[in-house]
């Protein structure tokens, strides 16, 4: 476990400003034609707050995620950190992204050091590794390589290896994808643990409701073809949440018929 | 490794320590010792036949050129049975037996019917088809100066090796990453490299102050092409993904290049080692015949001038020892750089 030196809030996060943001992709077989991936999408996120970001497959989640970590530049919005326009990727937002992309000619070890080597720092962070790799648990597979790696073994160490440079917004995902119940429950706790002691801004892509209900502040919904956002629903709840309570139970009938009568659009529109 | 396959013989098994009884090996126990009396057989009854024929096709021959082979054969004979004597006790020497007997005995088989055919019933012109005995005589009577000859051929290969690949490690790089790089220097290597490094030996011959620097140039050059392609076109098939992942990390561009990108090339740079070790192979042994003056392609023109044929093949042994040893090497150094891959791709 990473030993959080007091319960302080550091407030550590970033203020993260997304406006009016569009993008569209060319479609492979016409030029012609093309994906709105992301249709004037805006979201504002305070520093140090963790927003989930729900909505069915292809609604471009990956996209705005992309966007904001700087890999790819918006057709037309503006995109800001602190008040700062994101033009390039930096070591500050961190991305675990949806298939773990470990460096396969690299051990566990080194794919987890390899954003302080990076960065020119693992001489003094050294000490680090070992607790990440405890903290994913996988301490014992220090010098596996990638492709002896399970699925979930490998988006563990892809979490780990974006945890360990400390970044200010923190872009995650749906990093417990493939985690079985028990390990992702683990998992998030452990997220929730840094995202308190360090103060992050988070952004989580996840499919799992429970999952968005019991850890975001806040949760964006969004819809598909063209990728908008849908509504936006606060979550409330008093922290550590109970997963059984009535209220997160209520609030999770909500958001489901939400999603149900987005899909419904979904299917509308493509008719 | 794998695990150790052991063959534990029922009767064998009292003698065994405890130590060994315990390791791994069931599941390929059946098909060992279903081979087990015969990978003991192979080469004692074929070194056996190997000396039989050798007798007979030496009668008509002078003594002292079919002595060498006669000890040879025999030292083969005992060291087989002393090892089939000794693997009973030591199991790392039974393994290696298991894999290498069959491939032995088939090598002393081929032996055999080159005798035959050459010493024996002479079917092949003589002076050009030297039995093995001959040649193994060869071998030994100009033993120093084909060593000397091997160890000029290793240096002009290591040096034209080195130079080649150290060059073409940097172009194919450039060529792979920048666009600039690629826009002028794909022609210039689409239309330079597909030629055979061999077809500029009359203009290396002109052009440079020695046959030996000309020769390390050639070679450098035959090996530049494969090196230089296979970089490329591994740099700039990076995956995209892995360079994002590492942006993300907060990496410079020299990291992305020389710990993403060239790392991520490195199963395709090994093919260009590969493919440019087999070109300065047959570049070496071509600018030794025309040019250098030592060397093993030297050697080999010299004997055949004088019509040693029995030299002629004795160089050709030890070239295909030595080129295969070279090769062996290369595959270790890949193994070792690419341990990551395996159980990925088939080795
Ligand atoms: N590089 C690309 N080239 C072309 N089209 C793309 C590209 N990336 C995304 N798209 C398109 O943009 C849309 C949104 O994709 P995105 O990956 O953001 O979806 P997502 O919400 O992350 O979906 P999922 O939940 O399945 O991961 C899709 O229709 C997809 O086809
Ligand atoms: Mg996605």
């Amino acid at each position: 476990m990473v030993t959080a030196s007091s319960n302080r809030v550091t407030a550590e996060g970033s203020a993260l400003l997304v406006q009016n943001v569009s993008k569209s992709f060319p479609a492979a077989d016409n030029s012609q034609a093309s994906t709105l991936a992301l249709d004037d999408a805006s979201l504002s996120v305070a520093p140090g707050e963790l927003v989930s970001l729900v909505g069915p497959s292809g609604c471009g989640k990956s996209t705005l995620l992309r966007l904001i970590a700087g890999l790819t530049a918006p057709d037309s919005g503006e995109l800001s950190v602190d008040a700062e326009p994101i033009s390039e990727p930096c070591a500050e937002r961190g991305l675990v992204f949806q298939d773990p992309n470990l460096f396969p000619w690299l051990s566990v070890r080194k794919n987890i050091q390899s954003g302080l080597v990076a960065r020119g720092v693992l001489h003094e962070k050294k000490h680090e590794v070992d607790e990440f790799m405890r903290l994913v648990g996988l301490e014992t597979f220090a010098d596996a390589y990638p492709h002896h790696l399970s699925g979930g073994m490998a988006q563990r160490v892809a979490l780990a290896r974006a945890l360990i440079n400390h970044p200010k917004v923190l872009l995650l995902d749906e990093p417990l994808g493939a985690l079985d119940a028990f390990t992702r429950m683990r998992m998030q706790d452990e997220v929730l643990r840094l995202w308190k002691s360090r103060g992050t801004t988070i952004l989580l892509v996840t499919h799992d409701i429970d999952e968005a209900i019991y850890m975001s502040d806040r949760i964006v919904i969004m819809t598909a073809r063209p990728g908008r956002i849908e509504r936006t629903i606060s979550v409330t709840l008093d922290r550590p949440r109970q997963r059984n309570s009535p209220e997160f139970l209520q609030l999770r009938g909500q958001i489901l018929e939400i999603l149900h009568f987005a899909g419904a659009s979904v299917g509308a529109a493509e008719e | 490794m794998n695990a150790p396959v052991e063959e534990v013989k029922r009767e064998s098994r009292a003698q065994m320590p405890a130590r060994k009884i315990s390791l791994p090996e069931t599941t390929k126990a059946p098909l060992a010792s279903r081979a087990g009396a015969r990978f003991l057989l192979a080469v004692p009854v074929a070194t056996g036949i190997a000396l039989a024929v050798h007798f007979w096709a030496s009668k008509n021959q002078p003594a002292p050129e079919t002595h060498s082979y006669t000890s040879f054969l025999w030292i083969i004979l005992s060291a087989s049975i002393v090892a089939a004597a000794a693997q009973f006790a030591w199991s790392y020497l039974r393994r290696w037996m298991q894999q290498m007997a069959p491939i032995i005995a088939a090598a002393i088989v081929l032996l055999t019917i080159w005798e035959a055919v050459t010493s024996g019933f002479r079917w092949l012109p003589m002076p050009y088809f030297p039995g093995p005995a001959g040649v193994l005589q060869s071998l030994i009577d100009d033993r120093a100066v084909l060593f000397d000859s091997t160890w000029h051929s290793l240096l002009l290969l290591l040096s034209g090796y080195f130079l080649g690949v150290c060059i073409a490690l940097v172009t194919g790089v450039c060529i792979g990453w920048f666009a600039p790089a690629r826009y002028w220097g794909m022609p210039i290597l689409k239309i330079i490299g597909p030629i055979p490094a061999t077809a500029w030996v009359p203009l290396a011959m002109v052009v440079a102050p020695s046959a030996m620097f000309s020769a390390v140039g050639l070679i450098a050059l035959a090996v530049w092409f494969p090196v230089t392609m296979l970089t490329a076109s591994g740099i700039s098939n990076t995956r995209a993904s892995y360079l994002d992942v590492a942006r993300t990390l907060g990496a410079s561009r020299a990291y992305l290049i020389f710990r993403v990108a060239i790392p991520a090339a490195m199963p395709n740079i090994f093919i260009g080692l590969f493919m440019g070790l087999g070109a300065s192979f047959l570049t070496l042994v071509v600018a030794e015949t025309v040019g250098v003056k030592s060397g093993l392609g030297w050697y080999v023109s010299w004997a055949q001038g004088w019509a040693e044929y029995g030299k002629v093949y004795a160089a050709l042994v030890i070239m295909a020892v030595f080129f295969s040893t070279i090769m062996t090497v290369l595959f270790k150094v890949r193994d070792r750089v690419l341990v990551w891959q395996k159980g990925v791709i088939k080795w």
